[in-house]
C-alpha cells in the first residue's frame, strides 16, 4: 500500500475542498477501496474520509425518500420506510456482501465499489484495460464466467458488483453530487457508463466530485418490487446474475415495470427493451419470457459465461411471474 | 510392543478413571472443567440434530469403554478450547520477539524463464526497510529433501531455494524484504521491479498430455482381464470423471516466527511435523539437527498443508543475513502462490456387473497433474483397490507434469477425488440395474481385501449402512430421478461409501515423567491442527494411569520431545495411543523396583498388577492397591521418568485396515436457477472405537463440509496460458460458508478394532471421502442429471 495522507471531512464542502486540493479519493466504509489500496490497484495521494458527512434518511414530501451517502447499508436495509415502502432496495442490500461488510459499507461507496475481475486486481500478473488503459485485457481469453454479457466492448468485460445499485436503478433512483462547479443531480442509471474504449472511466463524475445522498421517488401504491440474487453459494458470493424488479399490474396487464439487472455488465442495467415489451400488455409467463429474451438478445457470451444468458431469461421470468402472482 | 496386551484382544482396561473428586483440579480442565468420568460415555448431547454417538455393536470386543467407566470415549471439552477463544494460545505469528523484523514475500508472474532484472533501489530506499534477500545474497542452502524414504524428510518439493535466477512456476518466492512493520516491509516488496526472459512453459493440462505421461508404478494394479470383464458384463458404466485445481485454505495462513541464537535457530512454527522441520532445516541450512529447535503447540488447520514449506527456510536465511528475528506469514495470496493443494484429475471409471449386482470389473485409471520435484501423487486409483469385491480389478495413475508450484497433500488425497468417481459410478450402475444403491453395496461386500485376500482388521460398514439408512430415513426415497419437487425446488437423497486406511508411524515416542503429587507429564512431538489431539491423548493416559485428565498434562509439538510423528495419514492417535500404552507398561515396571515390603503391593509382579484409582493394584485384588504418591514419598522420589518406544506397526501389514463410512445427503435443487442447497447430511461411520464423540464429531463434520466444497464449490482458478493461480483470496475461492451448511448428522457403529491401539482407527480424512460422490448421487436423484466434473455449479444443472 503506497504512502498516503488521510484526513476526515466535517461536511460535503469540506470534502470537496480537501479533494481538490491534491489527487484525492474519497473512504466511505472503505470495504472494498481499502483491499484496493492494499492491493495496489488505486494508488491515491490522498484518502478524505466522509463517514461523517450527514448518514439520514429523510422523508420527502412527495412521498419519496432523501438518503445520505454516509448511510450504512445495514442501517438503511433496517430502515422501516425502506423495508415496508421499497422491499426490493432492502433485499438487494441484505443479499450482498456479509453482516461485517454491510455495517461498515456507506451507500455513497458502494455505488463507486469497482469490479471483481481477478484480471483487474493482479496487478503484477495481468494485463488489464481498466487499470492500465492499453494494455490489453486478460479477462477476455481467461476465466470470464462471472463477467458481462451485455454492454462490453473489446477493451473490457468487466461487471458492475453492486446488488444494492440493481435495486437503486429499477427504482429510478436520483444521485445528488457535489463539487468544485457546484451541486447536481444525475439519475442514477446514467451515473455508470459502459466500457467502450475507456474502461478506465467508470462514471460521469468530475475529477472531485463527491456523491451527497441518493433520492428514491416514491413507488405507486399497486407497485410491488423484489430482488432475487443467483450466485454459487449462498451467502458472500457476488451476484451471477441479480434481478430488481418494481411491477405494477392492473386487471391483468402491466400498468408499470421497472426492470435492473446485476451482474451482468459495467454498470447497473436498466433492461428498458423489457419494460417495453411488456407495458400495457398481459402479466403472463409467456409475456415475461418474451420481454426477458427481447432484453437479452443483445446479450453476448464470452468462453465461460453463456449460461448467464439464460440464466438472465429465467430469473426475470420467474420474479415478474412471483411478483405478478403476489396479492 | 504389541498394541494389545496378552492375548492379542484389547485389553481389559485396568484403570477405571478416578472418580476421586477431592482431588486437586489443576490446570484448565480445572477451571473449565469435564463432569465426573461416569457421566461422561454415554450421555454426549451436542447441538441438535447430534443425536446418540454410539451405537455399540452386540458383536463388539469387551473392551474398557464399552462398560462405561473410561475416560476413552468421554466427551471432554478441548483442553485448549479456552485459550483459544480468550486469545491466550499464541500461535506462529503472535511472538513477538525482541529487535523483531517483518518479512514480506515477492513472487514470481512467469511460469518458467530467468530473471533478467530485478531492480530492489526504490525498495530499499523505502521508509523502515531493514533487508533484500534474493538470490544474489542468499546464503548457500540445499534444497529441502520431499517425502520419501529418508524418515526425516518432509518436503513439498527439492526444488532450489532462491539459489539461482530461475524461475520454476508462477508465483515463485523471488524477494524477501524485511522491514521495521509489516507494512513497511508489504510496501518496499511492492516497489521491486523485476523483468524476465520467459521460457515456453508447460501450464495446460492438454500440452501436460500430449507431452507424453508417465505411470505412477505403485499404484498399477491388474487382477484378471478387467476390460474383457467389462465388455462382457451385463450391466456396465465406462465414464470419465474430472476434478478441478484445490487450494489449502486453513484459517491459520502459513507462519513462522524465527530467531538466531549464535548457531542456533529457534522456529516457532505453523507445522504438523516439528521434528521433520527441525531435520528439514538443519539440512538446508547445514548446520546439525540439535542446533535447531522448532515449536508448533498452535495450530490453525494444517489438512496436509503444513509440513516443511520453503516460507520457513526463507525466513530462517533473511534472519541469519539481517541477524535478527524475523516474523514471515503467508498473505493468503501467498499460500496460493506457495504451498499448492489438489491436483487436477481426469479418472477413467468404470464397472462392469452381473444382473444381481455383483461386480465382475473394476477398473480405475487415468491423468493426475504432477511436478517432477512433487512427493504427492494423488492417487485417486488408490480408493478404488480395497473397495468392492470383484471379479477382476484394474487400477492406473498416470502423471502429466505441468511448471506449477507442486501439489500438496490435502486431507485425504487422492482418495477424496478417488472417490466422488468411483461412488458415482456405483450409484450409476445401481441406476443402470434398478437396484437401490445401498443394497448393491452391500452386494459386493468383500469378505477378504479384493487385492491380497488379506483379512480385514475390523469392517463394520454394512452396519454402519443399515443403521444410517435407518436414521436418514432412506427408504422414504424416491428412486425415481427428478420425481420430487418443493416449489421451485427438486428434492433428492443420495449416498457414498467413505474409506480411508489405516496407519500408524513407526516414530512414537514418549518421556512420561510421573511425579509425588500424583500427577504425570507425557511428552511426545506430536500435533494439534485444531483437530483435538491435545485433549483426545490426555483421555487416553489418563485411562491408561488411571488418573484424572486434570493430573494429566500432555505437551506435544516440540522437536526436543522425543518422537517422529507427523500429523499425516490420520495416523497420530493411533500412533500416540501406542506410544502411550507402551510408556504405561514401563511406568508400571519401574514402580514396582520401587515397591517396598511394608506395601500393599509387595511381591507383585508387572503381569499382576495395573493402574487404578491414582496409584496401581493387583488386577485379580483392587483391594491390595497404592497411590503412586504413596509409592513415590515411601521410595523418597520426586518423580519418575521413562521413555517409551512402541513396536513397529505392523499391525497393518498383517491385514487389510481402513475406516469407513456411510455417507447420506439430502439436496434442493433449483429447477429455475440450477442453484444447489444441501438441506441434509449424515455420516454413519465405521471407524473402531471413538476416543472423544466430541472433536471426533467434529472432525467428521468438517471433512463432510470439506467435502461439500469439493462437490460443489471450490476451484481453484489456474490460468493455463501463464500457470498464474487467478482466485488466490477467500472472497473468490469459495468454500462452504456457514449458510451452505446445514445440520449434520454423525453416528458411528462403536466398534473397536481389536489390532489397533486402544481399538481406535484414524478419523481425520475419513468423511472427506464419499461424501462428494453422495451429494453428486443426491442431484441425480433430485435431477436426473449425472454430473461427472467437479464442481457442480448451478451452470451444469440448468
Amino acid at each position: 500500500m503506497n504512502p498516503l495522507t488521510y484526513a476526515r471531512a466535517r461536511d460535503a464542502a469540506e470534502a470537496v475542498r480537501f479533494a481538490g486540493a491534491r489527487d484525492a479519493t474519497y473512504l466511505g466504509g472503505g470495504t472494498n477501496l481499502v483491499d484496493l489500496l492494499r492491493e495496489g490497484v488505486e494508488r491515491p495521494a490522498a484518502l478524505v474520509d466522509v463517514t461523517g458527512l450527514p448518514a439520514t434518511i429523510t422523508k420527502r414530501r412527495n412521498g419519496g425518500l432523501l438518503i445520505g451517502a454516509a448511510v450504512r447499508n445495514t442501517a438503511l436495509a433496517e430502515d422501516r420506510d425502506v423495508r415496508t415502502r421499497y422491499p426490493v432496495l432492502a433485499r438487494a442490500i441484505l443479499a450482498g456482501a456479509s453482516a461485517q461488510i454491510r455495517n461498515m459499507a456507506t451507500v455513497g461507496g458502494n455505488i463507486l465499489q469497482r469490479t471483481r475481475c481477478a484480471y483487474f486486481y493482479d496487478i503484477d500478473g495481468s494485463r488489464c484495460n481498466k487499470r492500465t488503459p492499453g494494455q490489453g485485457c486478460d479477462a477476455i481469453g481467461g476465466f470470464n464466467r462471472t463477467h458481462a454479457i451485455l454492454g462490453a466492448s473489446s477493451a473490457c468485460v468487466a461487471t458492475h458488483p453492486s446488488d444494492m445499485c440493481a435495486a437503486l436503478a429499477a427504482l429510478d433512483a436520483v444521485v445528488h453530487l457535489e463539487g468544485a462547479a457546484g451541486a447536481r443531480t444525475l439519475p442514477l442509471t446514467e451515473l455508470h457508463r459502459l466500457p467502450g474504449d475507456h474502461p478506465e472511466v467508470e462514471t460521469l463524475l468530475e475529477p472531485g466530485e463527491l456523491i451527497t445522498a441518493v433520492e428514491l421517488p416514491p413507488l405507486a401504491s399497486g407497485a410491488r418490487s423484489a430482488y432475487r440474487k443467483v450466485r454459487d453459494r449462498a451467502s458472500y458470493a457476488f451476484a451471477l446474475v441479480s434481478v430488481a424488479a418494481v411491477l405494477e399490474v392492473k386487471n391483468g396487464r402491466v400498468k408499470d415495470v421497472r426492470l435492473a439487472l446485476g451482474g451482468v455488465a459495467h454498470k447497473p442495467w436498466r433492461a428498458r427493451e423489457a419494460e417495453n415489451a411488456l407495458r400495457g400488455g398481459p402479466a403472463t409467463a409467456r409475456a415475461f419470457r418474451a420481454a426477458a429474451e427481447a432484453e437479452l438478445d443483445a446479450a453476448t457470451a464470452l468462453h465461460d459465461n453463456g449460461f448467464k444468458i439464460e440464466l438472465a431469461n429465467r430469473t426475470i421470468t420467474a420474479v415478474l411471474a412471483e411478483l405478478a402472482g403476489r396479492k | 510392543m504389541s498394541n494389545v496386551e496378552g492375548s492379542g484382544r484389547p485389553t481389559q482396561h485396568e484403570g477405571a478413571a478416578q472418580q476421586d473428586t477431592s482431588l486437586t483440579r489443576r490446570g484448565v480442565l480445572g477451571i473449565f472443567g469435564a463432569a465426573g468420568a461416569g457421566a461422561l460415555v454415554s450421555t454426549f448431547t451436542g447441538p441438535p440434530g447430534v443425536g446418540p454417538v454410539s451405537l455399540v455393536s452386540e458383536a463388539a470386543p469387551e473392551v474398557l469403554v464399552q462398560r462405561g467407566s473410561g475416560w476413552v470415549g468421554a466427551a471432554l471439552s478441548r483442553i485448549d478450547g479456552p485459550l483459544k477463544v480468550r486469545g491466550m494460545a499464541r500461535f506462529a505469528a503472535e511472538f513477538a520477539l525482541d529487535d523483531m523484523v517483518y518479512a514480506a514475500l515477492v513472487f514470481s508472474t512467469i511460469a518458467k524463464g530467468r530473471i533478467a532484472t530485478l531492480d530492489t533501489g526504490a525498495a530499499e530506499a523505502a521508509p523502515g526497510f531493514v533487508l533484500v534477500m534474493t538470490h544474489r545474497n542468499a546464503p548457500r542452502m540445499q534444497p529441502m529433501v520431499p517425502f520419501g524414504p529418508n524418515e526425516k524428510a518432509a518436503g513439498n518439493d527439492n526444488l532450489p531455494i532462491m539459489q539461482d535466477d530461475r524461475v520454476r512456476w508462477n508465483g515463485q518466492p523471488i524477494a524477501v524484504v524485511l522491514a521495521e512493520t509489516q507494512e513497511q516491509a508489504d510496501h518496499a516488496a511492492s516497489l521491486i521491479r523485476v523483468t524476465y526472459e520467459a521460457e515456453p512453459a508447460t501450464t495446460s493440462f492438454a500440452q501436460a498430455k500430449a507431452n507424453g505421461t508417465e505411470g505412477a508404478v505403485y499404484f498399477h494394479h491388474e487382477i484378471g482381464d478387467a476390460e474383457a470383464e467389462l465388455a462382457a458384463a451385463a450391466v456396465s458404466v465406462d465414464a470419465t470423471y474430472r476434478t478441478p485445481y484445490q487450494n489449502h485454505n486453513a484459517i491459520e495462513p502459513h507462519a513462522v516466527t524465527v530467531a538466531w541464537h549464535g548457531d542456533e535457530l529457534v522456529v516457532h512454527d505453523a507445522s504438523q511435523s516439528v521434528v521433520h522441520n527441525a531435520w528439514s532445516l538443519a539440512h538446508i541450512l547445514g548446520i546439525e539437527e540439535r542446533q535447531v529447535h522448532v515449536t508448533s503447540p498452535y495450530v490453525g488447520g494444517a489438512f496436509g498443508g503444513k509440513f516443511m514449506g520453503s516460507h520457513q527456510v526463507l525466513a530462517a536465511a533473511a534472519a541469519r543475513l539481517a541477524g535478527r528475528p524475523v516474523r514471515l506469514t503467508l498473505s493468503r495470496e501467498g499460500v496460493y502462490r506457495m504451498v499448492g493443494g489438489r491436483a487436477l484429475t481426469e479418472q477413467r471409471m468404470a464397472i462392469g456387473a452381473r444382473r444381481d449386482g455383483r461386480f465382475d470389473a473394476i477398473i480405475h485409471t487415468g491423468t493426475a497433474t504432477h511436478t517432477r520435484d512433487s512427493p504427492h501423487p494423488e492417487a485417486f486409483p488408490f480408493v478404488s483397490l480395497s473397495a468392492y469385491a470383484t471379479g477382476s480389478l484394474k487400477t492406473d495413475l498416470q502423471w502429466a507434469f505441468l511448471d506449477q508450484v507442486a501439489n500438496a497433500a490435502m486431507r485425504a488425497p487422492g482418495e477424496a477425488v478417488g472417490s466422488f468417481a468411483l461412488e458415482s459410478a456405483v450409484d450409476e450402475v445401481a441406476v443402470a440395474l434398478g437396484m437401490d444403491p445401498i443394497e448393491l453395496r452391500i452386494r459386493n461386500e468383500p469378505k477378504t481385501d479384493p487385492l491380497n485376500g488379506a483379512e480385514f482388521s475390523s469392517r463394520n460398514v454394512v452396519k454402519a449402512w443399515r443403521d444410517g439408512a435407518e436414521r436418514f430415513g432412506w427408504a422414504k426415497r424416491n428412486p425415481i430421478p427428478g420425481a420430487v419437487r418443493k416449489g421451485e425446488w427438486l428434492v433428492g437423497m443420495g449416498c457414498g461409501t467413505a474409506s480411508h486406511i489405516y496407519n500408524r508411524e513407526n516414530g512414537g515416542a514418549a518421556r512420561l515423567t510421573l511425579t509425588s503429587d500424583g500427577t504425570v507429564t507425557v511428552d511426545i512431538a506430536t500435533h494439534d491442527a485444531g483437530m483435538g489431539t491435545e485433549t483426545a491423548q490426555t483421555q487416553i493416559i489418563a485411562e491408561n494411569l488411571a488418573l484424572h485428565p486434570d493430573q494429566v498434562e500432555f505437551r506435544l509439538a516440540d522437536s526436543a520431545m522425543p518422537g517422529l510423528v507427523a500429523g499425516r495419514g490420520s495416523s497420530q492417535t493411533t500412533t500416540v495411543a501406542a506410544t502411550v500404552v507402551e510408556a504405561k507398561k514401563m511406568l508400571v515396571a519401574e514402580l514396582l523396583t520401587l515397591i517396598r515390603a511394608d506395601s500393599p503391593l509387595a511381591g507383585l509382579t508387572a503381569q499382576q498388577v495395573g493402574p487404578r484409582n491414582a496409584g496401581l493394584a493387583k488386577l485379580d485384588d483392587p483391594t491390595r492397591h497404592e497411590t503412586y504418591t504413596a509409592i513415590l514419598t515411601r521410595a523418597k522420589r520426586d518423580k519418575v521418568t521413562v521413555e517409551a518406544s512402541p513396536d513397529e506397526p505392523t499391525e497393518m501389514n498383517e491385514r487389510s485396515m481402513h475406516s469407513y463410512g456411510a455417507m447420506f445427503c439430502e439436496v434442493r435443487v433449483n429447477a429455475v436457477t440450477g442453484e444447489t442447497r444441501v438441506s441434509r447430511m449424515l455420516g454413519s461411520m465405521d471407524c473402531g472405537r471413538v476416543i472423544n464423540p466430541k472433536t471426533a464429531a467434529s472432525q467428521f463434520r468438517g471433512g463432510m463440509i470439506m467435502a461439500m466444497g469439493l462437490a460443489l464449490t471450490e476451484h481453484t482458478h489456474y490460468d493455463e496460458r501463464t500457470g498464474r493461480i487467478m482466485n488466490p483470496s477467500l472472497a473468490e475461492y469459495h468454500i462452504p460458508v456457514h449458510l451452505d451448511v446445514p445440520e449434520i448428522d454423525v453416528i458411528w457403529t462403536g466398534i473397536p478394532d481389536p489390532h489397533a491401539p486402544m481399538g481406535a482407527r484414524g478419523i481425520g480424512e475419513l468423511s472427506v471421502t464419499g461424501t462428494a460422490a453422495a451429494i453428486a448421487n443426491a442431484i441425480y436423484n433430485a435431477t436426473g442429471k449425472r454430473i461427472r466434473e467437479l464442481p457442480i455449479t448451478l451452470d451444469k444443472l440448468m
